[in-house]
């Protein structure tokens, strides 16, 4: 589905990502570790088409074809969600207009009709039950005054409602107690399908206990230099990153 | 040649002259300058009562001795008046046979509002077929309002049929020399509207200019004026979402209310005239006096959506003087390019327990600048007087300017003023959030932007509401790039 190739890429002046290869197939489910500035965010802005970052080599394919010329938005038609580590608040714009405006840019992307209300209402109400959200949460504006567990859940209840292929979790174990981070961590397993794929970004091992992944990568100062299976992470969390990183100096 | 009043004389003889405003008779524009003699012309020309003449020539004498103000936060290459003609047909459209030859550019603004194909015929000028006409629907709407005893005419109209109403109110919240454009517009006044709603109606119907579409080329010089008798209520609308291509540089309107007691006159206003190309060339000087009178436990309500015009000076006010009475103005006023808004206004507190709100949003795009300028004045006698502002900037780029100056007078201690005000920014980040679940940059924009605005947008009737929603969208298309 996903396919990353020697990806170099970085902002201004600065390299930040320096030759990057991931393979990601339907139903697999990967997870990408890493200090602090190894590049986790990067990667994930880059794969969803942030402007600043320049890709200066390299290519990003998704369904076999490069997506490096699309727009943000294009990518997100194409089916590249990316959950936020920091959602952004737009005031006086309730939580189901924002989701109801998304789906129906996505639809028109796609020469569809906007989605008829009553469909739209009723999945609504089937998404905020599997990710147990209070319905008054949804008229309320995005992301304005959300404590930091609503805004992650915000975001999963986003990805749920928008069925992306590829979903990209950045950092959205971050700022969630344990009860926050069980609701959510059961709302993205309930959306895993043989035909979706996830990839995890995570500084910790924490979230990898609730969402298992099936291949574990540790990226490094822009390199991804150890990939392995879920015990991979369990190692990492025990000997910490310097150990990976004495590991590539030996 | 000189033109002479003889001349005057015997072109209102030949022609026809049914409303003032609505007229397809040609050549119908004075020379250039302005005197005593022009301002008897056209009171002559409109066949004004004496009275009327007289008000006028007074006007006239008190503006020559005022000055153009220079406070606002505006700058522009001042009007020479003498090189200004003060009467020419209201609306000098180009007149077409069919849409294919009106620009096409045009057609994509009113197809993008959702404005119908007759009413897009209507606004640019193609001569309407009598059967689509809304001429049925005109009379049916003058008929209902008949009835109940209103009456809606262009105040040049109400001069003739009416001179007792326009006589007395006319002037008593806009003095002919409260301020310099005020004075201008009480000496040339071209047209306008006036309606009357008698004690105790409910209008049932809101008053809009869209009923009078045809006649709608707003002369240089608008006045109008609304009266709501003891415990009646009326919601006017004005303007037009569509975009008027109007060649007068200089507008100077003046707009009364007059709210007795326990009456309500809510006042929707949406203005969208040329603001002038993107390099600031051209466009409208809009310098407009707005003011409302409300008597006991009366309540004007403002609404104003504000996305034309190169310069614009308004500041639509209330004077609460009966004890009770209620003060609102909601506003949203959109620049863009090289447009100037100074914009705002007067809460002037006379009356006991008088309550006031005001919620100003700006929105500043280009190389815009954008200013709110309001009074909150509270008098001595006016007991637990009470007032909300709001003033909320959103900008959008780094080349635009957002300004607020409110002026808080209070007299009495007993009272109350609250005033909050926010700046914000469009961020990027908003912008990747939005295109990052499939919402395109534009779209993204007209989203975060329609939220700011919410509160404002839903004082609006709600057809008119979801125009100026579009409307916003398209004032701001391609300002972020």
């Amino acid at each position: 589905m996903l396919e990353i190739k020697n990806l170099n890429a970085g902002i201004e002046d600065k390299d930040i990502l320096k030759g990057i290869d991931l393979k990601v197939n339907a139903g697999e489910v990967h997870a990408i570790m890493g200090p602090n500035g190894s590049g986790k965010s990067t990667l994930s802005s880059v794969v969803a088409g942030k402007e600043e970052y320049e890709v200066t080599g390299g290519d990003i394919l998704f369904e076999n074809e490069s997506i490096l010329e699309l727009d943000a938005e294009e990518r997100a038609h194409k089916g590249v969600f990316l959950s936020f580590q920091y959602p952004v608040e737009i005031p006086g714009v309730s939580v189901t207009n924002f989701i109801k405006t998304a789906i129906n840019e996505t639809r028109k992307a796609k020469g569809l009709e906007d989605m008829p209300a009553s469909d739209m209402l009723k999945m609504i109400r089937e998404k905020s039950e599997l990710l147990e959200i209070d319905r008054k949460f949804l008229s309320r504006s995005l992301n304005e005054g959300f404590s930091g567990g609503e805004k992650k859940r915000n975001e999963i209840f986003q990805m749920a409602m928008l069925e992306p292929k590829l979903a990209i979790l950045d950092e959205t174990d971050s700022g969630l107690d344990i009860d926050a981070l069980r609701i959510v961590s059961n709302g993205v397993n309930k959306l895993r399908s043989k035909d979706n794929a996830v990839i995890v970004i995570t500084h910790y091992q924490r979230l990898l206990e609730y969402i298992v992944p099936d291949f574990v990568h540790v990226l490094v100062d822009g390199k991804i230099v150890k990939s392995g299976g879920k015990e991979l992470a369990l190692e990492l969390e025990e000997k910490g990153y310097d150990w990976v990183k004495a590991e590539l100096t030996a | 040649m000189a033109y002479t009043e003889d001349d005057l004389e015997k072109e209102l003889a030949t022609k026809e002259y049914k409303y003032g405003f609505y007229t397809d008779i040609e050549s119908e524009t004075f020379p250039n300058g302005l005197n005593e003699d022009v301002v008897r012309a056209i009171s002559l020309k409109k066949g004004e009562p004496e009275w009327m003449t007289d008000w006028r020539i007074e006007a006239f004498r008190y503006w020559q001795t005022m000055e153009e103000p220079e406070w606002a936060n505006v700058h522009y290459a001042k009007p020479d008046f003498q090189n200004i003609s003060y009467y020419s047909a209201p609306s000098k459209k180009p007149k077409y046979d069919s849409l294919d030859e009106v620009d096409p550019e045009l057609l994509d603004t009113f197809k993008r509002l959702g404005i119908s194909l007759d009413e897009q015929k209507k606004l640019a000028g193609v001569a309407v077929d009598v059967v689509m006409d809304s001429v049925s629907v005109t009379t049916t709407f003058k008929k209902t309002l008949a009835e109940k005893g209103i009456i809606f005419c262009s105040i040049s109209e109400a001069i003739k049929e009416h001179p007792e109403l326009v006589k007395k109110y006319i002037g008593s919240v806009v003095p002919q020399k409260d301020n310099f454009y005020a004075a201008l517009n009480s000496a040339v006044f071209s047209d306008g509207s006036f309606c009357y709603i008698p004690k105790g109606v409910r209008c049932p119907m809101e008053l809009s200019t869209y009923f009078r579409i045809n006649q709608a080329g707003t002369g240089q010089f608008e006045r109008t004026l609304v009266v709501a008798d003891a415990g009646s209520y009326v919601s006017y609308l004005e303007g037009c979402t569509a975009p008027s291509r109007d060649e007068n540089q200089l507008h100077a309107a003046v707009v009364e209310l007059i709210a007795l007691d326990d009456a309500e006159i809510k006042y929707s206003t949406v203005q969208n005239w040329y603001p002038g190309n993107d390099q600031g060339k051209g466009g409208v000087y809009n310098f407009v006096t707005k003011r409302g009178l409300c008597e006991k436990n009366a309540k004007i309500s403002w609404t104003q959506v504000e996305t034309g015009s190169a310069v614009t000076w308004k500041y639509p006010s209330c004077i609460l003087k009966g004890d009770n009475s209620i003060g609102e103005f909601y506003s949203i006023a959109v620049t863009n390019n090289f447009q100037q808004a100074d914009t705002g206004t007067k809460m002037i507190h006379i009356g006991k327990n008088t309550k006031s709100t005001i919620i100003s949003k700006g929105i500043s795009a280009g190389q815009s600048q954008n200013s709110y300028r309001g009074l909150v004045q509270i008098n001595s006698r006016a007991e637990n007087a009470r007032n909300f502002s709001q003033c909320d900037s959103l900008l959008m780029g780094n080349k635009c300017g957002a300004h607020t100056f409110p002026y808080i007078e209070a007299k009495n201690k007993t009272a109350r003023v609250e005033h909050e005000a926010t700046t914000s920014k469009i961020g990027e980040d908003q912008i990747f959030y939005c295109n990052q679940r499939g919402i395109d940059t534009e779209k993204a924009i007209a989203l975060i932007v329609n939220g700011f605005s919410k509160e404002v947008l839903n004082k609006l009737p709600m057809e008119f509401a979801v125009e100026a929603q579009k409307l916003l969208e398209i004032s701001l298309e391609g300002s972020v790039g």
